[in-house]
């Protein structure tokens, strides 16, 4: 219908929202620097309006270690694959609390910041990106903290960790993909909100974070992989402890639920992202 | 020529339903829908849905200043969310060439926890600046708003006049080559509105760059805008001149008056925080043959009943006369004298004296503003009822003053040799 241009500027072009597509990628050209300034101020503002600030991303899995050392170590002894119960725990709960505080945090993330979505237009999605990213230090605090029970308990660290940029990935895909669903559906429906907490603890209970995976049923493990969590709780584990089962072919069923579900989302997201402000 | 055209707008409408006008849905009401779906004849079009904007077609060619205008609701702010990509048209389509930059809101991605400094760049990130262009602009983004000193204080224990004023710093240095402007001017104290309507005119000027203006102030309109847009009830009723366009919007906007007589305006188009509101007003002069009507360098009086919802202080309150064409021509504001009103909870009756209106005959709009000590807007009249002017009948010594200028002046011829 019109006629081509020399593409000297660019052209902004506005339609009415139909149906599905793919994500466009060139909308986020040169948007590193707002992802950036995004995460600096979520940062920021956490350390600045709390009084402990980075001392939380010890504290919380410091403490849940010591509960459940009390309630599952030693109360109801459950089998820790040779280590000690603390040890055990605090390798599964390093990418928990990430875990966790990402999922909520990416699940919020758009309704929080409702008054920039009304005002100003960036791609929807770097709120979100921004949520996972900025966790990221505190898994590195904690994971300092996990390397320093390795040692103080006199457990030799291997080259295994050095997957640990690996383990941390799947962990942030696994919060960001589903978060990026509930994020969405949050906009519209405030429900999401008070459905979070009850969907993490749920989620606490289907990985192996109290307990050691080798008690789940042969015939079940496969089905175990579906949930991605697993694949990352056990390969903290592994990378700690010399005879832990090595990743398995459950870890690929983790990726690929993962994957299938984070591109579904970004379908979705992209679909109704254009309505946020119509409805927030 | 085709790529002079900056934006282009065609047939742009936007649909809403009303039920989404309140907050959002819960999940049980919409599940109770997806039940009741099949169920339910005729579609979207049903009187549910409202058009908050329709049939708008418009082209701005590049370095083009354009005006909207309209009042509360008549789709001005849904047309400039759809061309900044916040919200999505329900028909139409637009195309916009070259770098947009819209400023819907002083101050977003501000935070009062950040300091000055973080917020400029977090602000001007939001607003689609890179960070060379943010370190490049600093300085002068600082000495614009004039809170050098604090620049590393969080926000928060700024005063609101400061707030506002490194809000709108930041968004003036934005280098877009299409801007979207609303409203952003009428923040703030008279002195630094005048500074950001001055900086408005610089960016118009240099550069050829295309803005999109909306505003209620039709003073600011005119002195920025070449063309407007008038809009009623989401659709455009005129496009052009801005003085003619203005002068179409005054006239279906205020109610007509005369001398002496109470008038009602507690219908008229206002915005402001509504903590106190003029509700009726009323003026009269001093000659019995005028019938009240004031008249060339005579004295003007004006009642006006305020309604005020909550206690509150008014440190300038102001009578504003314009001309037919929305420039301001006189201002008189009780900030001036210094004095500030305390108003408790009720309607109360403030007189205001001008013993010489400097003002030719003719037809007048007059509007009135209500601002507490901080700046906060109570109530902003921008065009009440129009007011004649009329000629001193009787006797005068020489012929009737010249009325071909707006306003009055002495003459004296000085002896020659």
């Amino acid at each position: 219908m019109h006629m081509l241009r020399p593409v000297a500027r660019p052209v902004v072009v506005i339609r009415p929202l139909k149906g599905w597509a793919p994500l466009d990628l060139r909308e986020f050209a040169g948007t590193h620097e707002l992802l950036y300034f995004l995460v600096l101020r979520s940062l920021k503002l956490r350390y600045r309006q709390t009084a402990l600030g980075a001392a939380w991303a010890v504290l919380q899995p410091l403490l849940a270690m010591f509960v459940f050392t009390v309630v599952f170590g030693r109360l109801a002894r459950l089998d820790s694959e040779g280590l000690p119960y603390p040890v055990f725990a605090l390798a599964a709960l390093v990418p928990w609390t990430y875990f966790a505080n990402a999922l909520t945090q990416v699940s919020n993330s758009l309704v929080d910041q409702h008054q920039l979505l009304t005002k100003v237009y960036f791609p929807r999605l770097l709120l979100p990106l921004a949520a996972v990213i900025s966790g990221l230090v505190d898994l590195a605090i904690a994971f300092i903290l996990l390397l320093l029970a390795l040692v103080s308990y006199g457990i030799a660290p291997s080259f295994r960790l050095l997957a640990a940029p690996a383990f941390g990935l799947l962990a942030m895909a696994t919060a960001f993909a589903p978060g990026i669903w509930l994020a969405a559906l949050n906009v519209r429906y405030r429900d999401v909100r008070y459905a979070i907490p009850f969907l993490v603890q749920i989620w606490l209970f289907v990985t192996p974070v109290v307990y050691s995976s080798s008690l789940v049923p042969e015939r079940w493990r496969p089905f175990f992989g579906l949930n991605p969590m697993a694949g990352v709780v056990d390969g903290f584990r592994w990378m700690v402890v010399a005879d832990a089962p090595a990743p398995s072919a459950r870890l690929a069923v983790s990726v690929a639920a993962v994957a299938i579900l984070l591109t579904a989302g970004l379908y979705y997201f992209r679909r109704v992202e254009r309505s946020f402000a119509d409805v927030v | 020529m085709m790529d002079e055209c900056a934006i282009r707008v065609e047939r742009l409408g936007k649909r809403y339903r009303i039920r989404h006008a309140r907050a959002a849905q819960t999940l049980r009401e919409d599940l109770v829908d997806l039940v009741r779906a099949p169920f339910r004849r005729g579609t979207m079009e049903d009187e549910d849905t409202v058009w908050a904007l329709r049939d708008v077609s418009l082209e701005v060619r590049r370095g083009e200043v354009v005006g909207i205008i309209g009042s509360n609701g008549a789709g001005k702010s849904t047309l400039l969310k759809i061309l900044s990509r916040i919200v999505a048209p329900t028909e139409g389509w637009a195309e916009i060439q070259g770098r947009v930059g819209s400023l819907l809101e002083a101050g977003t991605g501000f935070h009062t926890e950040l300091t000055g400094r973080e917020n400029v760049y977090m602000s001007g990130a939001i607003l689609g600046m890179r960070k060379a262009e943010i370190d490049r602009k600093f300085d002068e983004i600082v000495a614009f708003a004039e809170v050098g000193p604090f620049l590393d204080t969080p926000v928060k224990r700024y005063s609101s006049g400061m707030q506002v004023r490194l809000a709108f710093a930041v968004a003036a240095h934005l280098e877009a080559e299409v801007l979207i402007v609303d409203e952003v001017l009428a923040v703030g104290d008279a002195e630094f509105q005048k500074k950001c309507l001055g900086r408005m005119q610089d960016v118009s000027r240099e550069g050829g760059r295309t803005v999109l203006f909306v505003s209620h102030s039709m003073d600011a309109v005119q002195r920025l805008c070449m063309r407007a847009v008038l809009l009623e009830r989401g659709r455009p009723i005129t496009i052009g001149s801005t003085a003619s366009v203005v002068a179409q919007y005054l006239a279906r906007t205020k109610a007509p008056s005369s001398a002496g007589a109470w008038i009602d305006l507690s219908s008229v188009e206002r915005r402001g925080s509504a903590v106190a509101r003029t509700v009726g007003a009323r003026y009269w002069s001093d000659l019995d043959q005028t019938g009240g009507q004031p008249y060339p360098d005579g004295p003007l009086t004006i009642s006006l009943a305020i309604e005020a919802a909550a206690a509150c202080t008014v440190a300038s309150l102001a009578v504003t006369l314009y001309d037919m064409q929305g420039t301001k021509l006189v201002n008189a504001d009780t900030i001036a004298l210094g004095r500030t009103l305390r108003l408790e909870p009720g309607r109360h009756e403030v007189t205001l004296h001008l013993p010489e209106l400097h003002l030719n005959p003719g037809m007048y709009v007059m509007g009135f503003w209500l601002a507490g000590p901080l700046g906060t807007i109570h109530d902003f009249v921008p065009a009440a009822f129009e007011l004649e002017v009329v000629a001193r009948p009787g006797p005068g010594l020489g012929r009737a003053a010249s009325d071909d200028g707006l306003v009055t002046c002495r003459l004296e011829l000085l002896d020659s040799d």
